[in-house]
């Protein structure tokens, strides 16, 4: 099954009545079980693309559709930036919803959510509130929540960005150790080169002013472990590609404020 | 150097940490039962005008043995709590409905605030040419006075769910009912409490004046017959009971509200 976004256009209004074009001609593929990662500077309208494939936005033009489907509506995991765990829902609670909206037996609900927590390291955790848990632990909350429903299509939206840079460091390997197990498609934003080529099969670098596709880069690095010592060169060479390309966008729209 | 000058720091904010004995919170309603107390033993205020305070708790005690106040304090009961019960679930209800549905929004809300800022008491006379001279009026009037903090309320409750997490609910499949029935209904609950704190104190006015104006039994009617008759003692057990109403009713939905909103 491979996931294709085509001829996608965003237009925006903004609030001087100026249409503004947010993303344009956007095509690509996500492979069955690949990494696909959005990069780009601010304004580049990646989180715009992620929620037009998520459905929680609509194209101006274009389409994004499964492929290879046995005609069964696919299911899609998200994890928000925002986190947007229940407040009012344990952790449990939270991790079993997609589960309880699908009408799976309360025995199915106990088995996957036990088994995703377990995942994500919550153990234990499971009768808190997301109030009282550290955003490193709500955002482990929040993935275990979108992989409980075993999606065809893991979307990830700067799930790390609200966290500080040592938590960060290590849900990027966990996100590896635990993707590793599952093997998703997942298409994954963030404005973190490092992070991108840390985590991705493929990268796609938008350009902003309009959104466009400027480049995609296959990163050929072993999947795990790429922050070895005798893969640091060309890890390097690629952040500093990806930096190459965006450089100038970013230097714009840091102006921008 | 062993007399080197030291400029010790010292914590310049600790007022905002200043620890309160708990004996604090009955401290100033003590001295004032008591002061109230000698103003009446030294017969400076003719005890007509105002009772003493164990004056009051001895008439009180003295019809809730007798069974005088029985009788009453049911009616009021009955009445207070079937109004507001109809008023604070037709409230939320509506609060839910017009909060989700921009359709009713935009139809109802305009309906909802006019109908707001007249004082239900006015509706009175008109309701009970509509319902007759029962029970039907007064707890109509304290439904409709119920209702309407309780409908803004649920309503401003609705508009400030967070729209990340409506969007959460249904990727992960919620349906319209219950992204309502999940998302929406727990999110506000901290406003609809807020709604139904504030209706308690609009219920109790209403009680009082339905009963001042139109009833037999109850404690407004009550407080009312006293009052005619010149026997204050008996007047002020009424407005004590009333106190203890409404201070008991605060307490159940505080105690409710920690019930329901533990995530807070």
């Amino acid at each position: 099954m491979r996931i294709v976004i085509e001829n996608v256009d965003k237009t925006f209004v903004d609030a001087k009545k100026r249409e503004v074009t947010a993303l344009q001609n956007i095509n690509f593929a996500i492979e069955q079980q690949e990494f696909v990662v959005l990069v780009g500077p601010s304004g580049c309208g990646k989180s715009t693309l992620l929620n037009i494939v998520g459905g929680l936005m609509s194209p101006s033009n274009g389409s994004v559709y499964f492929e290879g489907t046995d005609s069964k509506k696919p299911n899609l995991g998200i994890v928000f930036q925002e986190i947007a765990l229940f407040p009012w829902r344990t952790v449990y609670e939270n991790v079993i919803y997609g589960l309880e909206e699908s009408g799976a037996s309360k025995q199915e609900q106990q088995e996957k959510g036990k088994h995703y927590i377990d995942m994500v390291g919550l153990s234990g955790f499971e009768n808190a509130y997301p109030k009282q848990l550290s955003g490193g632990m709500r955002q482990r909350a929040g993935i275990a929540r979108a992989l409980a429903i075993e999606p065809d299509l893991l979307l990830m939206d700067e799930p790390f960005s609200a966290l500080d840079a040592q938590t960060r460091t290590i849900m990027q390997e966990e996100l590896l150790t635990i993707w590793d197990r599952t093997r998703l498609s997942t298409l994954y934003v963030t404005h973190n080169i490092q992070e991108a080529v840390y985590l991705a099969d493929r990268v796609i670098v938008l350009s902003r002013h309009p959104g466009q596709i400027k480049s995609t880069i296959r990163i050929d690095l072993p999947k795990i472990g790429r922050d070895k010592d005798e893969y640091r060169m060309r890890f390097e060479q690629y952040v500093d590609e990806i930096w190459q390309l965006i450089r100038h966008d970013a230097q714009e729209a840091s102006r921008e404020g | 150097m062993p007399d080197k000058q030291r400029q010790v720091i010292t914590n310049r904010v600790a007022f905002l940490e200043t620890k309160i004995p708990s004996y604090a919170a009955v401290l100033g309603i003590t001295v004032l039962l008591v002061l109230w107390e000698i103003v009446c033993r030294l017969e400076i205020v003719p005890p007509l005008f105002l009772p003493a305070p164990t004056a009051i708790l001895a008439a009180g005690w003295e019809m809730l043995v007798s069974g005088e106040l029985y009788e009453d304090l049911v009616a009021s009961l009955l009445r207070i709590g079937g109004g507001y019960a109809v008023g604070a679930s037709l409230g939320i209800i509506f609060g839910l409905i017009l909060g989700f549905s921009r359709w009713t929004d935009a139809i109802l809300t305009p309906i909802v605030y006019s109908i707001y800022p007249i004082p239900k008491i006015a509706l009175l006379p008109l309701i009970i040419l509509w319902l007759g001279i029962g029970e039907m009026p007064k707890l109509a009037i304290i439904a409709l006075g119920v209702f309407f903090p309780v409908v803004i309320n649920t309503f401003s409750g609705v508009k400030n769910v967070d729209p990340m997490l409506i969007k959460a609910a249904v990727t992960f499949g919620s349906n319209h009912f219950n992204v309502i029935r999940k998302v929406i209904l727990p999110a506000s609950l901290p406003m609809i409490f807020a709604g139904l704190k504030l209706a308690a104190g609009t219920s109790l006015l209403l009680l009082v004046s339905a009963e001042m104006i139109a009833a037999q039994q109850g404690i407004g009617s009550m407080v009312l017959h006293y009052g005619n008759l010149m026997i204050t003692t008996k007047l002020m057990v009424g407005v004590l009971v009333l106190s203890l109403l409404g201070l008991t009713f605060n307490r159940v939905l505080q105690w409710l509200e920690r019930k329901l909103v533990p995530w807070k």
